[in-house]
């Protein structure tokens, strides 16, 4: 298989296995999660201020009070490598384009020297993010093979973006594929992984905040 | 052509000034030091009287004769059309006045006497299928044909993305099992100068390479010549600018292709090709594909016919997605399975529980 043919496949047939199993594994898990259900809580609620499902989702968006000074690498490189990732994938012209093509929604994008100074960015709080995971002792005890799985999947894709633009290391057309392939191995586990938060973040933070509203608690 | 090319080139109106502006361009075209274009002039000018000049034996395979008419026509009249006074060209059908018994003479005679020290050119794929049926020259396959004109060659040049690749006769699915020159010959140097028709500069330029030096230039991966091959259409594009701001033509005839801004979503396949036609241009650097306002097709990159179309942009799906509306069902009803057993479990569990009374605490 040469450059172009593996190109063409990436773009072809493994693009179209990688959407099926991620938009399978996506409906399968919504709708086992959401389909749960709890127990019907049957004492009187109590209202307090702040206390409800949409509260807590905006309340967890932003750090307690406190903590940004105690754990600034958690709070500052999370939010830089989310907002860049966010950045990287919605407003790259040829990922909107690609968004067009498969759902025929489309939006203005950014120059792509500025796509290219958020991927360094973003790859930087990333590698800050995984240094502070190996060094503090907390967290690599808590880590687990799923989570540097998770970090490298999600690495991959911006990593080889990046090189792929800049020409470094293989021909333009090899690290293309590559980016795609990356990518694609990133939707087929995300449904399976802790990556599934990406669809599941609100929904739980308003389900939290809910159940402990009803109880008068913001949380 | 009688005496050394600079006479020829001086009888045709060619100063030896401007051949030897000509020559150092070519050098820098192909990144050689200055001195090389001074070299290149020598070896070509002082050439060979007519019994000593390199012997070329040019082979047609699965063809359609663009190679030979983008090397003949294109410039003509032009010192890259003399440049092939240099040599002596000894069989090429489309070229040569002789035909049937006598240019197969032409051919095994010059195989014969320069045996060992011809540069041999191919144009076009050669079909395996059926046993090379599908392309005969004088009762012969066109694999026999390579391999007897292969075994006394000094260096093969594979013209065009046919017989560098396989080109369209390979595209998909291949009808005749078209395969390339370098999946057939091990043993020799091989160049390969895509392109569907490669740029006439980069044939002449390969040519007074081997002509000054006796070698082949420094070649990639695919075996093109670096020098020309070595950038991709997307990066030499004056149109690049208006990529890296995003601003892109959509239609053909749109105010965007009027402005003259990046093909890319109309399909150009610029960022993944290899060729020079963005610095040389064509046509004595009249204009080029893209400054013609079309995209790219990645004529120079092997299977490019079966790179999921001309006009569907580089970061699209290569083919329609296929399994996207099964696997979406696919995927709800493993979800509601799921509940139901969630739920039948949770009832049982419901229905299984013993309500712990106070007399079971004191037991």
């Amino acid at each position: 298989m040469n450059e172009m043919q593996f190109l063409t496949w990436v773009r072809g047939p493994g693009l179209d296995i990688a959407i099926g199993i991620f938009l399978l594994g996506v409906l399968w898990r919504l709708i086992e999660i959401y389909s749960l259900g709890r127990k019907v809580d049957v004492a009187p609620g109590r209202h307090r201020d702040g206390a409800s499902g949409l509260h807590t989702v905006f309340r967890r968006s932003v750090p307690p009070p406190g903590m940004i000074k105690r754990s600034p690498v958690t709070y500052i490189g999370g939010y830089v490598f989310h907002i860049g990732l966010a950045i990287i994938v919605f407003l790259f012209e040829p990922h909107i384009i690609l968004i067009r093509d498969l759902t025929g929604l489309s939006w203005p994008g950014l120059p792509s020297q500025v796509i290219d100074l958020v991927s360094v960015i973003t790859l930087g709080a990333m590698l800050v993010v995984l240094a502070d995971r190996i060094k503090n002792p907390v967290k690599r005890y808590l880590s687990t093979f799923a989570d540097w799985f998770t970090w490298t999947l999600t690495f991959l894709p911006v990593l080889t973006g990046w090189m792929a633009v800049q020409h470094l290391l293989l021909p333009y057309t090899t690290m293309l594929a590559l980016h795609i392939l990356s990518v694609e191995l990133l939707l087929i586990v995300l449904p399976f992984t802790k990556l599934f938060h990406a669809f599941t973040v609100f929904g739980s933070r308003w389900y939290l905040g809910k159940i402990n509203g009803h109880r008068g608690v913001p949380v | 052509m009688q005496g050394p090319l600079i006479d020829t080139l001086a009888r045709r109106g060619v100063t030896r000034r401007t051949f030897f502006k000509y020559c150092a361009t070519l050098a820098s075209l192909m990144a050689l030091p200055p001195s090389a274009g001074r070299a290149m002039a020598e070896a070509m000018a002082a050439a060979p009287a007519a019994s000593k000049r390199p012997s070329v034996i040019w082979l047609p395979f699965q063809e359609c004769t663009g190679c030979t008419e983008s090397i003949t026509r294109s410039h003509s009249p032009s010192i890259e059309g003399l440049i092939f006074d240099a040599i002596s060209l000894d069989y090429q059908e489309t070229l040569m006045a002789a035909a049937g018994h006598q240019a197969e003479e032409a051919l095994h005679h010059a195989m014969k006497e320069n045996e060992g020290k011809y540069l041999l050119i191919v144009d076009g794929s050669i079909p395996l299928g059926l046993d090379g049926a599908y392309s005969c020259i004088a009762g012969k396959t066109n694999l026999e044909a390579l391999k007897e004109a292969a075994k006394g060659a000094a260096a093969i040049v594979a013209m065009g993305s046919c017989a560098a690749f396989g080109g369209i006769p390979k595209a998909n699915p291949n009808p005749t099992g078209a395969v390339s020159v370098s999946d057939i010959i091990k043993d020799k140097p091989i160049i390969n100068i895509p392109g569907c028709p490669p740029i006439p500069v980069v044939m002449t330029g390969v040519l007074a390479h081997y002509l000054t030096f006796g070698t082949v230039p420094e070649l990639d991966k695919l075996g093109r010549p670096k020098a020309f091959y070595g950038e991709t259409i997307h990066d030499r594009c004056y149109r690049r600018p208006f990529y890296d701001q995003g601003k892109f033509a959509k239609t053909f005839d749109d105010e965007g292709a009027r402005k003259g801004w990046c093909l890319f979503e109309l399909g150009c396949k610029g960022p993944v090709t290899y060729n020079a036609c963005a610095t040389v241009k064509w046509n004595a650097g009249t204009s080029w594909p893209v400054e013609s306002g079309h995209g790219c097709l990645g004529c120079s990159e092997p299977d490019f016919w079966d790179g999921g179309g001309f006009y569907r942009a580089l970061s699209r799906p290569a083919d329609p997605l296929k399994m996207a509306a099964t696997a979406a069902a696919v995927g709800a009803a493993a979800g509601v399975a799921i509940t139901f057993a969630n739920r039948a479990k949770k009832s049982s569990a419901k229905a299984a529980h013993e309500t712990v009374t106070l007399a079971d605490l004191e037991k």
